[in-house]
């Protein structure tokens, strides 16, 4: 197994290709529960287990069953199948052993299984014939780079409690902000890796 | 005390109760000051281009700031000196030969986006001059990556374009540099006059260190973020800069070249965007000095200077929070 390569998908899926600052995908989640460390903190790592599991369950089936019987055209929908079940095991974890957790994700942990990074990743693998290891490297770097980006935002979110912005961008119009200019500031990496 | 009053013995206020006489506007205006030499020495090698740039960039960034405030009916702290800072940093940091409208473009980025949104000086969370360049670059990359050649006689009307001595060192490669400039104590020597194409008031090293110099002397900055930067891109480029073998980078030209110097001493530490614990700062320093040469050695940019300070602003919350001390005798939950 080339180890470079697995480092190189988990850093270029983590930072270089970050899925919300250059691809601006799953940003319902990202603003949605960045208004806190604490729920940003619970979603991230909830997020990075359900990314791994999931990349790795819906690998076994695309590779094990869909494309020996020939159905690969389904792999949305049994992608989507496979993430909600994940998502509920989840769910159900967590109203046992950390109901407060649970109640301040509220909804949000629910939309997860709408998530488009988390439908994006083991569609991404599916199509780019990845192996089962590089698969889990990409999902776990999938996932850390959105925890990363969830507690940037939320460190940041808090620090701008503070501050006078005026009325009509307090709130989430002046976390859109944020999301652009990290977003420029991210254009910086690009053309580092090239995959 | 039977009834006499005394006045002004006690004064009842609110702390602090010892002021110095640092003020905000002083720091500012001091900074300002502090770039003057440099700014002297890139209208010597690069004539009116660079004094109109410069000039359109402070004008319309204290334009917007006062228009911003007049409209919003807020108190006008164009006095302050932090938007004339903020047009110089911007100004300094572009190409001398620009069409008049990016320059405004920029300012109007970096102080109503990038300051006045997130509630005025203090709370912007991203360096201004820094998000109104990179700003720049990736909506005009064509105009932001002409570099004149430095002339050295005032009025050069027919001004020749060239390319910038890290861009020549990515695109062909060291001999192709040393070619150039003639040998290496010559390359050196120019890099540090500033005799070479770049940014307006990026190239003259000496220039750039007399202003850091006062302000280390001031104290309006610390050691902390410059070493720390300067030393991991001395590092980095030592170990990984050479072709094919390590340790046989060139580390000089590295530290030498590029908006390195006037990042690391005026926009790195920018007390607004960098983190305000000791500790915090040389993480920040040594992120910043990591994530340039990075871009230098493998990115696909040929300076990282602007996007690592901007990749570093995001973190210097997040690194506060970090390195944040614990009270003593604070009881672990």
């Amino acid at each position: 197994m080339d180890f470079t390569k697995l480092l190189e998908l988990v850093v270029s899926a983590s930072l270089i290709n970050n899925f919300v600052f250059t691809r601006f995908l799953g940003l319902c989640i990202f603003f949605g529960v960045s208004k806190r460390m604490e729920t940003a903190v619970g979603m991230s790592i909830t997020f990075v287990s359900v990314m791994v599991i999931s990349a790795a369950v819906s690998w076994l089936i695309f590779f094990g069953l869909m494309v020996p019987l020939d159905i690969t055209f389904l792999r949305i929908v049994v992608f989507i199948g496979v993430v909600a079940a994940l998502v509920q095991t989840a769910d159900t974890i967590m109203k046992k052993t950390s109901p407060v957790l649970y109640h301040k994700l509220g909804i949000y942990l629910a939309l997860i299984t709408t998530n488009c990074i988390i439908l994006a990743v083991p569609l991404i693998n599916a199509g780019e014939g990845y192996s089962f290891i590089e698969a889990l490297a990409f999902g776990l770097g999938s996932g850390l780079g959105f925890a990363l980006a969830l507690t940037i935002m939320a460190s940041i979110r808090e620090k701008l409690e503070l501050a006078d912005v005026p009325r009509p961008f307090r709130g989430l119009p002046i976390a859109f902000v944020v999301a652009g200019l990290i977003a420029l500031a991210f254009t910086g990496f690009s053309g580092l890796i090239t995959l | 005390m039977a009834g006499e009053k005394k006045e002004h013995e006690l004064i009842v206020s609110v702390s602090p109760h010892v002021k110095g006489e640092e003020t905000v506007s002083r720091i500012m205006w001091s900074v300002s000051l502090a770039l003057l030499p440099a700014f002297l020495m890139s209208l010597y090698y690069f004539g009116p281009g660079a004094l109109f740039v410069t000039a359109l960039c402070v004008i319309t960034s204290v334009l917007a700031e006062y228009l911003y405030q007049k409209a919003l009916e807020k108190k006008i702290t164009v006095s302050d000196g932090s938007s004339f800072l903020t047009g110089l940093l911007l100004g300094m940091n572009l190409p001398p030969s620009l069409p008049f409208y990016i320059p405004i473009a920029g300012s109007f980025m970096a102080v109503v986006i990038t300051k006045q949104l997130f509630g005025g000086l203090g709370y912007n969370i991203f360096n201004p001059a820094l998000i109104g360049r990179a700003f720049l670059l990736i909506t005009w990359p064509k105009a932001m990556t002409i570099w004149k050649e430095p002339t050295a006689i005032f009025v050069a009307l027919d001004a020749k374009t060239t390319a910038t001595p890290l861009g020549i060192l990515k695109e062909e490669g060291i001999g192709k540099l040393l070619e150039a400039f003639g040998d290496k104590s010559n390359l050196y020597m120019q890099l540090l006059l500033g005799n070479r194409a770049g940014s307006v008031g990026e190239t003259s090293v000496v220039a750039l260190l007399l202003g850091a110099a006062f302000l280390l002397y001031r104290r309006y900055i610390t050691w902390h973020i410059p070493l720390s930067f300067l030393g991991t891109v001395a590092l980095i480029a030592w170990v990984f800069g050479g072709k094919g073998a390590f340790f046989t980078g060139d580390p000089v030209i590295h530290l030498l070249s590029g908006g390195l110097i006037l990042g690391a001493f005026f926009m790195a530490t920018d007390y607004v965007t960098c983190p305000s614990i000791r500790k915090g700062q040389i993480i920040f320093g040594i992120g910043c000095g990591a994530v340039t040469m990075l871009i230098r050695l493998k990115g696909g940019y040929p300076e990282g200077v602007m996007f690592a300070i901007l990749i570093m602003n995001c973190f210097a919350p997040l690194i506060d929070r970090a390195v944040k001390t614990v009270p003593f005798g604070t009881v672990k939950k």
